[in-house]
């Protein structure tokens, strides 16, 4: 049991990929009073626009349906609140889909507060001279491409929707550990500039947003990482009071570990410079940020710190940049690599013979040299597969590839097997600028009765 | 004799656009010295020299006896672009735990 004065936040989600099952046993048996789902990955929005642009209705997570059905009548019958940036690119289209669901589970009507604002993309088109983060160039380089343009927006906003009594709050783009600090700025009041208590809560959601990675996901090692009943393995909450203590827990009687270890290592995890991660709240510092277990599954997060917040959000603009072609074949035996070698030879040429160019091409012996690049101390494995894979403007040309390669069965070197299926898949690249708060229309509006 | 990362430490990757970010945390605070002093970031820049554009930066990280090395140029472009299998570079943390380096003892 937990004390009165603590708040319970949930982490149900840490990709539109993640499991489904362990949200709700978070909810069922984790004693939460809030269950966030972050789902939104840095090219997630991009896509639901051009899914937006093809059916007005669409634009949300598509796992918003499955998750909310799964969650919503434990959630509504225990008075648990869903924090979530599953709207993507459409959270009004979200919030309907969400209060149906709830009516065709016979849960009745019910509102759901809705965070807009942080698309910003008839904004940016005027604004051609912002300077990309990533190369300097004028942001008029991309615009002509431009599919998305979301700014990364705070718990503030987010605390805001909390503040209708909504029992869903829905966004689009808003900072992962926004979502987690949000629900602790609405129960105790905590002000924007309150540093201490935001830093606590920042770190304690930059600790929750990947779920499982804080519970022996992505972690374990055989026989150095042991991590008992992986398969079963159970999401975390953060312990929050009123002063910003916090410590971080996980749903009971579930697989996994919480500890100094995992912590740690999802406490590094996309950082850059420690003492300076920027979030649309503030900018905390993480040297000297004690972990310390307090009991078996439980470890306490103290002394995070934090400046004040930066004038600017940093805004993602998604845009099509051509495809990405690929194909895979396989060769094992005797003098394997040396045949996989020529095989890639060939197809070389025979892109080459039919006129076809790519900016950036590249050849991997998958069992060898996919992952870490090739140096010369590996032993030659037994067997290898062939992948190459192109990026280029012609769809014709990334087709190709994998055309070419699965040809190989046919016309290449002796003994080749398993080419898969021709790949080509569309690029949508991101790359992000930098806009004055002032300039952003972050808003709630309810949708549905109060 | 020599003794790898891998004996004295854990890992994990992450990525941002182009730079990856690979945390080394010490199982035992006693060897927190030994790595600043042998895990420089020359030594971390010649092992992924094959991998990696750089710069190699270094950040000490004492409270959880551990070190953040961010790798920039290091992941095809981004995640977005990138044509590796491993888009997000989450198997580098391997390539960081087999860097040998002289015996401690």
């Amino acid at each position: 049991m937990r004390s009165k004065d603590t708040v319970r936040v949930g982490s149900g989600a840490g990709t539109s990929d993640d499991r489904l099952v362990p949200a709700l046993e978070l909810a069922e048996r984790g004693d939460i009073d809030y269950l966030v789902f972050e789902c939104l990955a840095e090219r997630t929005v991009s896509r639901e626009n051009l899914s937006r642009s093809k059916n007005p209705d669409q634009g949300y997570s598509p796992s918003l349906h499955a998750r909310l059905r799964m969650v919503l009548p434990t959630c509504i019958a225990k008075g648990i609140r869903i924090v979530s940036n599953m709207g993507a690119a459409n959270p009004l289209g979200g919030a309907r889909a969400a209060r149906k669901e709830a009516v065709d589970l016979g849960l009745g009507d019910f509102a759901v507060a809705v965070v807009l604002g942080d698309d910003v993309s008839s904004l940016v088109r005027h604004k051609g001279e912002l300077r990309l983060i990533e190369n300097g160039e004028p942001l008029e380089s991309i615009l002509p491409k431009m599919i998305s343009a979301n700014a990364y927006l705070g718990a503030d906003v987010v605390c805001e929707a909390l503040n209708t009594g909504a029992p869903i709050v829905l966004s689009g783009r808003v900072a992962d550990p926004s979502l987690f600090l949000a629900p602790m700025m609405h129960e105790f009041g905590w002000a924007c500039d309150d540093l201490p208590r935001i830093a606590q809560g920042t770190a304690a959601g930059h600790l929750l947003e990947c779920t499982s990675s804080v519970t022996g996901g992505c972690f374990g090692w055989p026989g150095k990482k042991d991590v008992p009943d992986l398969a079963r393995n159970g999401f975390p909450f953060a312990d929050v009071k009123a002063d910003g203590s916090v410590v971080i827990g996980k749903t009971p009687d579930t697989g996994g570990r919480l500890d100094v270890m995992t912590c740690t290592e999802q406490l590094i995890y996309e950082i850059h410079d420690p003492t300076a991660y920027i979030t649309p709240d503030c900018v905390l510092d993480i040297t000297g940020i004690a972990l310390t277990q307090e009991a078996a599954d439980r470890v306490r997060v103290s002394n995070a710190q934090a400046r004040p917040a930066t004038p600017t959000y940093k805004v993602n603009v998604g845009y099509a940049d051509g495809y990405i072609g690929e194909g895979e074949v396989s060769y094992g035996g005797i003098d394997a690599v040396a045949r996989a070698q020529w095989a890639a030879e060939i197809v070389k040429e025979r892109l080459k013979l039919q006129g076809f160019g790519y900016e950036d091409f590249r050849v991997d012996l998958i069992g060898m040299s996919s992952l870490h690049g090739q140096v010369a101390t590996r032993p030659e494995p037994y067997e290898v597969r062939l992948r190459m894979a192109g990026r280029t403007h012609d769809r014709k040309a990334a087709h190709a590839i994998g055309f070419e390669v699965r040809a190989l069965h046919m016309h290449g070197p002796g003994g080749a097997g398993g080419a898969c299926e021709p790949r080509v898949r569309d690029v949508l690249a991101v790359k992000s600028v930098l806009l004055p708060k002032s300039m952003v229309n972050a808003q709630v509006v309810v949708e549905g009765k109060l | 004799m020599s003794v790898r990362v891998y004996d004295l430490a854990h890992s994990r990757a992450g990525d941002k656009g182009n730079t990856s970010n690979i945390s080394v945390i010490c199982y035992d605070a006693r060897h927190w010295e030994f790595l600043e002093r042998e895990l420089t970031e020359a030594r971390v820049a010649e092992a992924f020299k094959h991998l990696a554009r750089g710069p190699v930066r270094r950040h000490p990280l004492r409270n959880l006896k551990a070190f953040n090395f961010v790798i920039e140029n290091a992941l095809g472009g981004g995640v977005t672009v990138s044509l590796a299998q491993d888009i997000h570079g989450k198997s580098y943390s391997n390539v960081m735990l087999a860097i040998e380096l002289p015996d401690p003892e």
